[in-house]
């Protein structure tokens, strides 16, 4: 398939601070593609570029094989959806949503079908005249998304637009905006801080770190084999160990903790293991398992993500462990000594 | 806070001048001035109860001409006050540095310290046949002999200007303060032209500002007394100078009363027909 959406060795320079270094990559047409990084990496500037509102230093942006160099925001094929929604509080729910299609001096009546579709798509037909002050958090988030998405963009841009919705309302809007997506097919391109947001709506997400792609992979991929360290550190939960240099097929910690680990190339520095590829109570015979003795020092219990803190027997290492709540492991107290397994697949090193 | 003593003797203390303040120099005043604009002096030399000063401001042209020119004048230098102040207070808060800001806002305070006598008389030294601007446009040839600026309407609303555009500029800097970037972003992105951000989101956002903006100045503006007087000339007379003449000149001060009620009563219709045409409420006005 083409991409709809494709930046070529793309940096944004202020100053001597690099904001987005040689980025390089394409969006399949019909996705849902996510950009993932903590605060501060440059993933909002990028966005802006691809939006407009901001300058490339280098490189181009090309939007369905087209180059955006020198195209003002309002004449690019892509809308966006701020973080703050930027609704126009003077204005009731229809004005906001009909205000794009009115620059485009479409019919009235045509205008006005657009808008009631949209409106009914996003679940809020019965709130035209109410004033967008008046909604909900949630409410507000689909008045943005449909003011947006009226105007049938080759891409939709979401720029962190769940950050402030209470959890609960998050969850909901998360599935929402996947379902929405799939349903009307425009390509999202969305960026998040929020690696659950990332993970679960995403056909494919790129992680971000300091103005760079580390990776660009499906969701399960970049759990399940990461391809940096900042990656395996990034996505999901780990245990990340120091290595001391090598001695054949083991690995030992800094603090002292050996495993096997045979299949390695180069002298890796870094150890991550999740807490959920921790088997807890092992049998003895499944392959590629090795096994360990820990002491449980205190339960951190958080619901599904409960997790023991324990230190290894062997060497000074802290280890945490995922526990999970099915009954199974009620027995365990703090103080108690536990077998441990893991997989020596599990085991990631750079 | 259960102490309700306590609660007493404070509160009391905080109402107390509060209420001083406003009977005996508002309320008082008014009410003196508001009985007296009724009374009127019959062949006998006695004070009697009528509506002669008010009906004599309809009967005699002068006078009504005269509010009639001086409202639509605060009209126009109100509008022309928003032209000007716009710009201003769109570029001290969405352009410029706030530390520059800051700077630019005190050199527009400056005319306000040292009083309006002071700024009018500046402004007769600019203006004035052998003033600043007509040794100027002479020197690059312009014009051959000095242009009359001052003494005439152009001269005194040149001086209105000048004195109240501070309070169209403070509020509507106030409103666009609030507003957030991401709003011209927005309206930039779903297709706006400038002209259309301007007009459909700028201006109706700072909408409450700009309103109360207006009301100030037209009010300081129509019951100017200063500017008219020391900048107009001879035909642009002002209500204000009509109700001084009859307080100072004539010794009238019934029918000077009267004029003042007439001048208050006049100037807040126009608002209130102004605030309703425009489809604002006095209540979200400056919020």
């Amino acid at each position: 398939m083409d991409n709809i959406l494709e930046m070529k060795n793309l940096s944004k320079h202020f100053g001597d601070f690099t904001a987005v270094k040689n980025v390089d990559f394409g969006v399949e047409e019909g996705g849902f593609f996510s950009i993932l990084g903590s605060s501060g990496c440059g993933k909002t500037t990028l966005l802006r570029i691809i939006a407009g509102f901001q300058q490339e230093s280098e490189g181009d942006v090309f939007i369905r094989g087209q180059s955006m160099k020198g195209i003002p925001p309002e004449k690019r094929p892509v809308n966006i959806v701020f973080q703050n929604l930027a609704l126009f509080p003077m204005m009731n729910v229809r004005e906001n949503v009909a205000f794009g299609l009115k620059r485009q001096k479409l019919k009235k009546a045509d205008i006005d079908s657009k808008v009631n579709e949209m409106l009914e798509r996003v679940g809020l037909n019965g709130y035209l005249n109410k004033k967008v002050t008046d909604l909900s958090g949630g409410q507000r988030q689909r008045v943005a998304i449909a003011r947006s998405l009226v105007m049938n963009p080759s891409i939709l841009l979401l720029d962190e637009p769940l950050g402030a919705l209470d959890r609960k309302l998050r969850e909901h809007m998360k599935v929402e905006l996947k379902l929405l997506q799939k349903e009307i097919g425009t390509t999202f391109v969305y960026i998040t801080h929020d690696q659950s947001e990332a993970l679960v709506m995403s056909d494919k997400v790129a992680v971000m770190h300091a103005g760079q792609f580390e990776q660009i992979d499906t969701p399960r991929n970049l759990y399940k084999n990461p391809k940096t360290s900042f990656v395996a550190g990034f996505v999901g939960d780990a245990n990340r160990f120091e290595l001391q240099p090598k001695e054949g097929d083991s690995i030992i910690t800094k603090g002292g903790w050996k495993l096997q680990k045979s299949d390695l190339n180069g002298t890796p520095e870094v150890l991550y293991i999740r807490p959920e590829a921790l088997i807890l109570n092992p049998s003895d015979r499944t392959e590629g398992v090795d096994h360990f003795e820990v002491t449980v020092k205190t339960i951190l219990f958080d619901g599904s993500s409960t997790k023991l803190s324990t230190s290894v027997a062997e060497g000074d290492e802290e280890l945490l462990i995922s526990l999970p709540q099915n009954s199974q492991f009620d027995n365990i107290i703090e103080g108690r000594k536990l077998k441990v397994g893991v997989h020596r697949d599990d085991l990631k090193c750079f | 806070m259960k102490n309700r003593t306590g609660f007493n003797v404070t509160f009391y203390l905080l109402i107390v001048p509060v209420l001083i303040w406003l009977i005996t120099l508002i309320v008082i005043p008014h009410a003196e001035l508001f009985l007296s604009s009724f009374l009127v002096e019959d062949d006998l030399g006695d004070m009697i109860f009528s509506f002669g000063n008010y009906i004599q401001f309809f009967n005699q042209k002068i006078y009504w001409l005269t509010f009639v020119k001086t409202a639509s004048y605060a009209i126009g230098v109100t509008i022309l006050a928003f032209v000007i102040a716009f710009p201003i207070a769109f570029y001290l808060t969405k352009v410029t540095s706030k530390k520059n800001a800051r700077f630019l806002i005190l050199l527009l305070l400056i005319p306000l310290w040292v009083g309006e006598l002071v700024t009018v008389y500046g402004w007769m030294i600019l203006l004035g046949d052998n003033g600043i601007i007509n040794h100027f446009l002479m020197f690059i040839g312009i014009i051959n002999e000095p242009v009359n600026m001052l003494y005439t309407d152009f001269s005194m609303v040149v001086g209105l200007l000048y004195m109240s555009m501070i309070f169209m500029v403070i509020p509507v800097m106030s409103a666009l303060e609030s507003m957030d970037d991401s709003l011209i972003e927005a309206a930039c992105d779903l297709g706006a032209s400038k002209w259309a951000i301007f007009t459909k989101i700028i201006i109706p956002y700072s909408m409450p500002g700009i309103t109360s903006g207006a009301i100030i100045v037209f009010m300081l503006v129509i019951g100017d007394y200063l500017a008219p007087n020391l900048l107009g000339g001879k035909s642009s007379l002002w209500f204000t100078e009509q109700i001084y003449n009859k307080f100072l000149s004539t010794f009238n001060w019934n029918e000077g009363a009267a004029f003042g009620f007439l001048l208050l009563m006049l100037s807040s219709g126009i608002i209130w027909i102004a605030l309703k045409l425009s489809g604002q409420k006095l209540e979200k006005v400056g919020s």
